[in-house]
């Protein structure tokens, strides 16, 4: 350097290191501090970290069984970035295929739903049946003897597996087998099928739509009770306004909603600020609930003046056939508890005032797809389901009066994050104490799989508490 | 009024739908909410079923006339934050088609192009919406209608640009 102009000379900008990995998020157990490093929700190279090490490696949700009710039924979805679909074969079992040609590529299934026989590719016209075996190719003649017909089968992922109903797949052949991978979740998913007597089914009919925001940050706002109050105010509001719980009056009865008029100055009303704190819980590898005692109706069997009069004779005895099946704990449990229940990496199950089933697929660091289902029980009558129909769209849905704020605020934090020197955020609420729904354990338990995962480790020993815990439910409620 | 000047049928309910356009526009959604009779009802399916039957399947809207009018006491708050502040909206009503199916009901449907902008983006919601208005008993003037039905039908294959549907659509 000593002979070069300095004047002329474009010198290298001192930009620092990079973050590495291990420095992403800070988990001070004793300090009861915890901090995620905002790259990790707007970094390109982290996002593509993440597809090959948590959604190439972990379970991922595919759909439930009952979307492919008939032999012949197909559904189409897009998982871990992969064109896939699902057939129900002649003898009753459930397929997944890649959804590509084994000829030169292109997509076999081209509408998102349907039935058939046989599926034939477009392009040069070979044709699988349901099987996926490859079962006629034009012209074959022109073919040399080792041309084989069976190599050249649709492609099934590594591995898929069904728990009750609930059909994942992962693109990791050594992955452990489901129920081991579901941990404690897997009662939180019992807790909902127990609720029916012929199983539960996915009504026609889905919720897509985009966040341009984070993946990780609807994880952390599905399971997030501390924004409730604030965010959702104006559904809380309603809901008051027709009375809430067993005792309310009949919606006829009830005062009419009102609410500050625009420019009226802000009032901050937190009807329920004072309810049931609840319990949030990691359930190990990364999956993680919250539940308490509901404060809305529950179609499953807690009545809601949103229902109606005549839901509360249906509801009930629902509530009776619960008790003496299960016992009043665990109906209690099924029947006034709410549940939010995230499935790592990317599946939330909500069972709040309806049973939703969403999946949320990362387009871009700042940018998924969310595609929500609603979950009944097959045996319940056309009034009930229409009772549990309009119980999910009050709240729930990107027309409801809720989701729209939910979106709004993820999308707002996605563009905060532009404002790169504001490194860290916070998410350190409750560490010191039994978490409650209204604390951020559930988020940190996430993360913190999503942190060992990154790092190449399959799973975190790590929990709440100053001292690293074997053992999985280490915060506690009051309710339950 | 010569026959001449007499407006048609679809010229009184354009009129009536352009008016329904402005208060929208305009944000005056109490004004709107009272263009809906006792019974009316306000639906959107879902972009992947438009044919979905809200009681039956999952849909984004279903509003009786209690939820309808809480919508607007929301969407007036300033606590609807997908709408704090209100976005700009456009709407482009067009190909109205109306039929008369008796006791004083019509049927229309028309196109919609409803442009959204807010938080420095602009996307248009696209879709056809059916009406069931009510005349009032021998009444022939569009000022009498009002709304008993109103379904508005995406042809969006997802909510991909705006998110959610937190305007009326
Ligand atoms: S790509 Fe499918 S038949 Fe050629
Ligand atoms: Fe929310």
């Amino acid at each position: 350097m000593a002979n070069v102009n300095l004047e002329l000379e474009p010198t290298l900008w001192d930009t620092g290191d990079f973050m590495e990995i291990k420095d992403l998020i800070v988990d001070d157990r004793q300090r009861g501090i915890f901090r995620v490093h905002r790259s990790s929700m707007t970094s390109m190279d982290l996002f593509q970290q993440e597809r090959e090490l948590i959604f190439n490696r972990c379970w991922i949700y595919l759909g439930h069984d009952s979307e492919v009710e008939n032999p012949g039924d197909y559904r189409r979805r897009t998982i871990a970035g992969r064109p896939l679909f699902f057939a129900r074969g002649k003898d009753g079992q459930v397929r997944v295929f890649l959804n590509t040609c084994p000829h030169r590529g292109a997509l076999i299934c081209r509408r998102d739903e349907g039935n058939a026989e046989v599926l034939q590719c477009f392009y040069h016209a070979w044709s699988f049946n349901t099987d996926g075996e490859l079962i006629g190719v034009p012209g074959e003649e022109a073919y040399g003897p080792y041309f084989d017909r069976s190599e050249l089968s649709l492609k099934e992922p590594p591995r898929v597996e069904n728990y009750r109903g609930f059909i994942f797949v992962s693109f990791n052949p050594h992955v452990e087998d489901l129920v081991t991978y579901l941990a404690d979740a897997r009662d939180y998913l019992d807790l909902i099928v127990d609720q029916s007597e012929q199983g539960m089914r996915v009504v026609a009919g889905s919720n897509k739509y985009n966040m341009k925001a984070n993946w990780k940050l609807l994880v952390e706002n599905s399971l997030d009770g501390y924004h409730l109050v604030p965010t959702h105010q104006t559904y809380l509001d309603y809901i008051t306004s027709l009375g809430t719980g067993d005792n309310a009056q009949p919606a006829g009865n009830a005062a009419p909603y009102r609410h500050a008029d625009r420019g009226a100055a802000d009032r901050i009303r937190p009807p329920m600020a004072n309810r049931v704190p609840g319990a949030a819980r990691a359930l190990g590898n990364g999956h993680c609930v919250i539940e308490s005692a509901a404060r809305h109706g529950r179609p499953i069997a807690h009545w809601h003046p949103l229902f109606g009069e005549d839901a509360r004779e249906p509801i009930a005895r629902v509530r009776q056939r619960l008790v003496e099946k299960y016992g009043e704990e665990r109906a209690y449990r099924m029947a006034n508890t709410s549940r939010n229940l995230i499935i790592y990496p990317n599946l939330v199950i909500n069972d709040i005032m309806a049973i939703t089933i969403r999946y949320f697929e990362p387009l871009a660091p700042d940018n998924m797809e969310v595609t929500a289902w609603h979950l009944v029980p097959r045996e319940e009558s056309d009034a009930m389901l229409a009772t549990r129909l309009d119980s999910f769209l009050t709240f729930l849905g990107p027309g409801g009066f809720a989701t729209p704020d939910d979106v709004e605020a993820l999308e707002s934090c996605q563009i905060g994050f532009r404002a790169t020197e504001t490194e860290w955020s916070d998410i350190s609420r409750g560490m010191l104490r039994p978490a409650q729904t209204v604390d951020e354990l559930q988020m940190r338990g996430f993360w913190r799989q999503w942190h060992a995962n990154m790092q190449g480790l399959s799973k975190t020993n790590v929990q709440d508490g100053p001292v690293a815990e074997a053992g999985i439910a280490v915060a506690s409620g009051t309710d339950d | 009024m010569t026959a001449a000047n007499k407006p048609t049928l679809r010229e009184m309910v354009e009129d009536f739908l352009f008016r329904e356009a402005e208060l929208l526009d305009d944000w005056r959604l109490d004004d709107w909410v009272s263009l809906f009779t006792e019974d009316g009802r306000y639906v959107v399916p879902t972009t992947d079923l438009p044919d979905g039957d809200p009681t039956r399947d999952l849909v984004f809207i279903d509003d009786d006339i209690t939820r309808l009018r809480a919508r607007a006491v929301r969407l007036n708050s300033r606590h609807a934050h997908r709408e704090y502040p209100w976005s700009r909206t456009r709407r482009f009503i067009s190909n109205v088609r109306v039929e008369e199916t008796g006791e004083g009901e019509l049927s229309v449907t028309s196109n919609v192009l409803v442009y959204r902008f807010r938080n420095g983006e602009g996307a248009p919601y696209v879709g056809s919406i059916h009406y069931i208005l009510r005349r009032r008993a021998g009444s022939d003037d569009g000022g009498d209608l009002r709304i008993a039905y109103r379904r508005a039908v995406l042809d969006q294959e997802a909510l991909s640009w705006h998110g959610a549907v937190s305007i009326i659509f």
